[in-house]
């Protein structure tokens, strides 16, 4: 925590304004610092040090419903500008654990911590813009492209400006799309508005649940690699969720192993991914 | 009074009595007509026949004896109807908890405000015999309203999951993420109250109106009063579906957002096999 003393306190009592300006210097001190830290670390000069609790971390996450455990004990740090793929067959909880990532779910056991703070101290709503999440389906609202976009900062009252919609709609590779109705998107089209819509809210943690899954090989590459860019770009948590080994290998850094809800292993893609493959 | 009763009771018994004879026998004929083409409803039938006539025998009993009875009564009346109209309705939110309360609040609000409404105008009297029967017409048209408000808004969220997850993932408050399925609940409930004004005079005429002219009340104010009816029934709907559908929505997520109503939770909820 030390990379966050002095830094202001963003109360929600005060002002909206305030409270924006506020959280606006702190993200952008805390990344600066992160920054120095991960440039320091990279040079392994400081390989001794302590983990850095920046991030999402999960202390003993467990969700227990009705004497099922559809997760048990996990406990796992997710990185700036990482993917973590997280990986097991159906039913093994992969999704249920995504979703406790956000608070879609409470957790029944252990915590989530967004850059050491406990995440239920946020408001659910603030939360959510932090960690934003894909889902399987592109579930876009009825209406056109723009509308969609919009909706994450219109909920605080924010409108988007004509320059930052292009800007994001440009980013996920749909420049000129804005005013299209979303029933005549492709799947693949759907999937990229559903990131941008995601990314509207400036989020610094991106949850993906099986986002390619509905889509074919050349979308999904597609997909792929527009979110390494990003992840790479905003520096943001990732968290994928794939039953395909194949593509976590493609594009994870780390990798987790999950079954019946328990961690089986954590640890760099290729080993974990290759290790599972044995199995 | 009981005297009196009986005399009434001896004087009309043989004509209802007769009356009530041949509607049972159209009715087992109806129930003897669906049998031949495979359609059971005989212990059903039987059932609901002796059911419906016993009850309505009992109500009429209870009318003739508290016929000039006071306010007090027919409020104590209306309450106990109220609160056998929220244990129907609350079948509806089977798996929600405090449906039954949920369905109480929201049919008492409904045909509370409209009937203390009508009371204050003097457009319904006191007199148990009146109040009785027109405000168990609109404590019935809350119930049906409340069940359809309450099934519809449960039938939508659970068949728009994704969608509703997905805005309260993008930051937005339940009321939100829920309106267009909370819009859709409420005019549900309204629907057949809209269709029930609209077709007043063309399509039926109902109750109150006849009954008023059968015994002898100037058509022009029985048609009138009858439309204040169907107006004041339309009210106490709109009311009762707007309260049953914010309760089902305050239910419908706690306290951190979170959607709590979603199809097979059973499923998801069912033990590790071993």
């Amino acid at each position: 925590m030390a990379y966050v003393t002095g830094l202001p306190d963003v109360g929600w009592r005060r002002p909206l304004q305030q409270r924006r300006q506020l959280t606006t210097s702190v993200g952008l001190a805390r990344r600066q610092v992160t920054c120095k830290i991960e440039a320091f670390m990279d040079n392994k000069t400081v390989s001794a040090l302590a983990p850095v609790p920046t991030g999402i971390e999960t202390e003993h996450l467990s969700r227990t419903v009705f004497d099922k455990a559809l997760v048990s004990d996990i406990s796992v740090q997710l990185r700036p500008g990482e993917i973590l793929a997280v990986v097991g067959p159906s039913g093994a909880g992969k999704s249920s654990f995504l979703r406790l990532l956000n608070r879609l779910d409470e957790p029944t056991g252990g915590t989530v911590r967004l850059n050491g703070q406990d995440y239920r101290e946020l408001p659910a709503q603030e939360l959510r813009r932090r960690v934003g999440m894909v889902m399987q389906s592109a579930f876009l609202f009825p209406g056109t492209v723009a509308t969609n976009v919009a909706f994450g900062p219109q909920q605080r009252g924010e409108r988007l400006t004509s320059e930052q919609m292009a800007a994001l709609l440009e980013r996920v590779g749909l420049p000129g799309y804005r005013e299209r109705d979303v029933s005549h998107l492709s799947g693949g089209e759907a999937q990229r508005v559903s990131l941008a819509r995601t990314l509207a809210n400036a989020p610094v943690a991106l949850l993906l649940d099986e986002p390619t899954s509905a889509l074919d090989e050349a979308s999904s590459r597609a997909i792929e690699e527009l979110l390494l860019d990003i992840v790479r770009e905003r520096q943001t948590v990732c968290a994928i969720v794939t039953h395909n080994t194949t593509q976590a290998h493609r594009i994870a850094d780390r990798a987790m192993i999950i079954e019946k809800g328990r961690v089986i292993s954590v640890g760099p893609a290729k080993e974990v991914l290759d290790a599972y493959k044995e199995v | 009074m009981f005297t009196e009763l009986l005399n009434n009771v001896n004087i009309d018994i043989g004509r209802g009595t007769a009356q009530a004879i041949g509607a049972i026998v159209l009715c087992l004929a109806v129930v003897g007509l669906c049998r031949r083409f495979g359609v059971h409803v005989e212990r059903e039938g039987a059932i609901s026949i002796a059911r419906g006539l016993a009850q309505m025998v009992f109500v009429g009993i209870v009318l003739a004896a508290l016929l000039h009875g006071s306010l007090l009564v027919g409020a104590v009346i209306l309450l106990a109807m109220t609160f056998a109209a929220a244990v129907t309705a609350s079948r509806r939110a089977r798996g929600v908890r405090g449906s039954l309360l949920l369905s109480f609040y929201a049919i008492a609000a409904g045909a509370g405000v409209v009937i203390a409404g009508m009371l204050t105008t003097g457009t319904l009297t006191t007199d148990v015999s009146v109040l009785v029967p027109v405000g168990s017409m609109i404590i019935a048209n809350a119930m049906n309203a409340c069940a359809q408000s309450v099934e519809r808004f449960r039938a939508d969220v659970t068949a728009h999951v994704g969608y509703i997850e997905t805005g309260l993932a993008l930051g937005a408050v339940p009321s939100v993420a829920a309106a267009p399925y909370f819009q859709s609940a409420v005019y549900a409930s309204l629907l057949p109250r809209l269709d029930m004004m609209k077709s007043l005079g063309l399509v039926w005429i109902p109750g109150v109106m006849a009954g008023m002219v059968v015994s002898g009340a100037n058509p022009i104010y029985a048609s009138i009063y009858q439309f204040v009816i169907v107006a004041m029934i339309f009210a106490a709907s709109g009311i009762t579906g707007l309260v049953a559908t914010l309760l089902m929505r305050t239910r419908a997520f706690s306290t951190a957002a979170q959607l709590t109503i979603r199809p097979g939770i059973e499923k998801r909820n069912a033990p590790l096999k071993p």
